[in-house]
């Protein structure tokens, strides 16, 4: 380093110490796709879309729903709903500690948050699950949000958003997560008698008892591009019918061409379509981006 | 009589080989043995309770999947008379793995859905051992709906590993399928008993389980991944299973104890399939009781108390 400081200008070498010092770490980040390099502030305006393959990389709950909703609209949930272990699990963990160290790693509670807000001035409610809470699972305390959300939904008449992002039912809940599936269906029934919408977007990854359950029970389906959606996962279908899967099995545009989600919609475009969607289905007019 | 015993079941295995033996000396020999015999066969019954009084969830799990534990047919065929079956989606095909149709409990008109596996190779692979495609549940659908329209009380019998993992099923929609009918089952206006008769596999299971009263055999199971399922992934080894399934809670004292069903339906002893006219016809018992009661409540009020029900599920701390 040295020898190269002496023969570089005194000019730039200074320019190069004062960038050093304003670049904090992690700074830059990676896209796991293709693998390019990117500036992270860019891929934050992008909303976590590679800029250069398009790739949608996970979003956390919360950044799924502050970049969803009109800025510093959103209000949340059943946010005092926490989950407690009843059934006393334990595998090669309690899932006391696991749930602890889910809450520690990510700082929510539990896996899906849910919160009344406005898209475009519009009132709506929207959730979305945190994969990262032992893989966006669904039991008790998910099922209670989503059902208070519908129920928020169905008081203010307002069309209900949810991003799905989750592996499936949560084992160490046994039945009780099972039975989740039919709570959040049934309070899905009673909305759609209300005549309000429900839009499900389905994200990277939705599978299990979540894609079985909620998740395909939009008035309108929509995927993120590229997402894997299923009810088996890839790993179990493979080992039960002992072949290769296709390329792109289970992927949004696989399911697209199969009829089971309406439309694929990217997520920079996300705000626009689905509002203007909204609107359709509630009847409101066109949707304007507010002052703010 | 060849009764398939269970591993756990050897000591009765080995002495009902002793009186088929001394049946077979019997025959030959001018000694009366049947003092003898009798004997044994009040120790067998004693060891059969004893060893039935303190069995594991995942004894009973292997009790659930008996080779000859009577399927949904043999219900069917003992409880209801004028049984049609109804066959097909409407849309892809018929799916043998789920049968449906409408029939008439004690005289009263009803529509039938259930789980049905396949006894020998042949009939187990054209059942696909019990696991429905989404064909399958949109013609259970469909049966719903039927029955809605001409107000048939709907009787299903749950006995599944589960929904079909196959790539027809996911290119067909199996999660649809599944959610549909939970959607659906939730607010159809008819009185709804299910009934778990053996294995109750996870959403396959459930997408025919949203009543207003859910019953559990005795030695039957329900839960949300198959035991050797979650040894594997949350053990890492599928031989936890037995482990697994004592963690998970997959039996129906333990589930009713949790709230989660309303009624378990003792079986004869040593299980189903060693008196299988006796266990249809408690569960004759148990569906037209359960039946009258339902049937004095008015539709909007059993539809409230449904809702409610599955709103209740599930506990948190506030």
């Amino acid at each position: 380093m040295n020898w190269f400081k002496k023969i570089v200008p005194s000019r730039i070498n200074t320019e190069v110490r004062t960038s050093r010092r304003s670049i904090p770490e992690g700074l830059w980040t990676k896209c796991e796709e293709c693998n390019s390099v990117l500036y992270r502030a860019e891929v934050e305006r992008n909303l976590y879309v590679c800029p250069k393959c398009g790739h949608h990389m996970r979003l956390t709950a919360r950044q799924r729903l502050d970049t969803f909703l009109d800025a510093g609209s959103g209000a949340e949930i059943g946010a005092g709903v926490e989950p407690v272990d009843i059934l006393r699990f334990r595998d090669s963990k309690k899932y006391k500690d696991r749930l602890l160290l889910a809450q520690k790693s990510t700082g929510e509670k539990d896996a899906l948050v849910a919160m009344k807000g406005r898209l475009k001035g519009m009132r709506v409610v929207a959730c979305a699950f945190e994969f990262k809470f032992m893989g966006g699972s669904m039991g008790a305390v998910v099922g209670e949000r989503f059902m208070r959300a519908v129920d928020a939904a169905m008081e203010d008449n307002a069309p209900l958003v949810c991003f799905s992002a989750s592996g499936g039912a949560r084992m160490q809940e046994a039945l009780i997560s099972l039975m989740q599936m039919a709570k959040t269906s049934a309070a899905l029934a009673h909305l759609s008698r209300k005549g309000i919408p429900f839009i499900s977007v389905m994200t990277d990854p939705t599978t299990g008892g979540v894609s079985a359950s909620l998740a395909m029970l939009g008035d309108v389906n929509v995927a993120e591009p590229k997402a894997l959606i299923g009810f088996a996962g890839p790993r179990v279908i493979e080992q039960t019918v002992r072949e290769t899967l296709p390329e792109g099995f289970q992927r949004s545009e696989f399911l697209l061409e199969h009829g089971t989600v309406d439309m694929i919609v990217d997520r920079r475009e996300m705000r626009d379509r689905l509002a203007a969607l909204i609107a359709i289905l509630s009847r409101q007019p066109v949707p304007k981006e507010s002052e703010a | 009589m060849n009764l398939n015993f269970l591993e756990f079941e050897q000591p009765i295995a080995e002495l009902e080989a002793k009186i088929e033996e001394l049946r077979f000396v019997g025959d030959e020999s001018a000694v009366s043995i049947t003092e003898e015999i009798e004997r044994l066969q009040a120790k067998s019954r004693a060891l059969t309770e004893t060893i039935f009084s303190g069995l594991s969830a995942w004894q009973v799990a292997q009790l659930a999947r008996h080779p000859l534990r009577p399927y949904s047919l043999d219900y069917i065929q003992r409880i209801f008379a004028d049984f049609e079956e109804l066959h097909g989606d409407r849309a892809f095909g018929d799916d043998p793995a789920l049968v449906c149709g409408v029939a008439r409990l004690d005289g009263r008109p009803v529509a039938i859905i259930g789980e049905q596996k396949g006894r020998d190779t042949k009939e187990k692979v054209r059942r696909n051992f019990g696991m429905p495609r989404p064909e399958g549940y949109r013609k259970a659908l469909r049966i719903m709906k039927l029955s809605e329209r001409f107000r048939l009380p709907l009787m299903t019998f749950i006995d599944t590993p589960g929904a079909y993992p196959g790539v027809g099923a996911e290119e067909r929609g199996q999660s649809e399928a599944i959610a549909r009918n939970l959607f659906e089952m939730s607010t159809l206006r008819v009185p709804i008993i299910c009934t778990v008769i053996g294995e109750g596999g996870s959403g396959g299971a459930l997408a025919i389980g949203v009543g207003d009263r859910v019953l559990m055999l005795q030695y039957s199971i329900y839960s949300v991944i198959s035991p050797e399922g979650c040894a594997s992934i949350l053990w890492k080894s599928a031989e936890k299973a037995s482990e697994a399934a004592e963690a998970m809670g997959i039996t129906a004292e333990r589930l009713k104890s949790l709230g989660l069903i309303d009624a378990v339906l003792k079986e004869p002893l040593g299980g189903a399939h060693r008196n299988v006219d006796a266990m249809a016809a408690s569960v004759k018992s148990a569906l037209t009781d359960n039946l009258s009661r339902l049937e004095h409540v008015s539709m909007d009020e059993l539809l409230e108390a449904r809702y409610k029900r599955f709103m209740s599920f599930g506990s948190f701390r506030e």
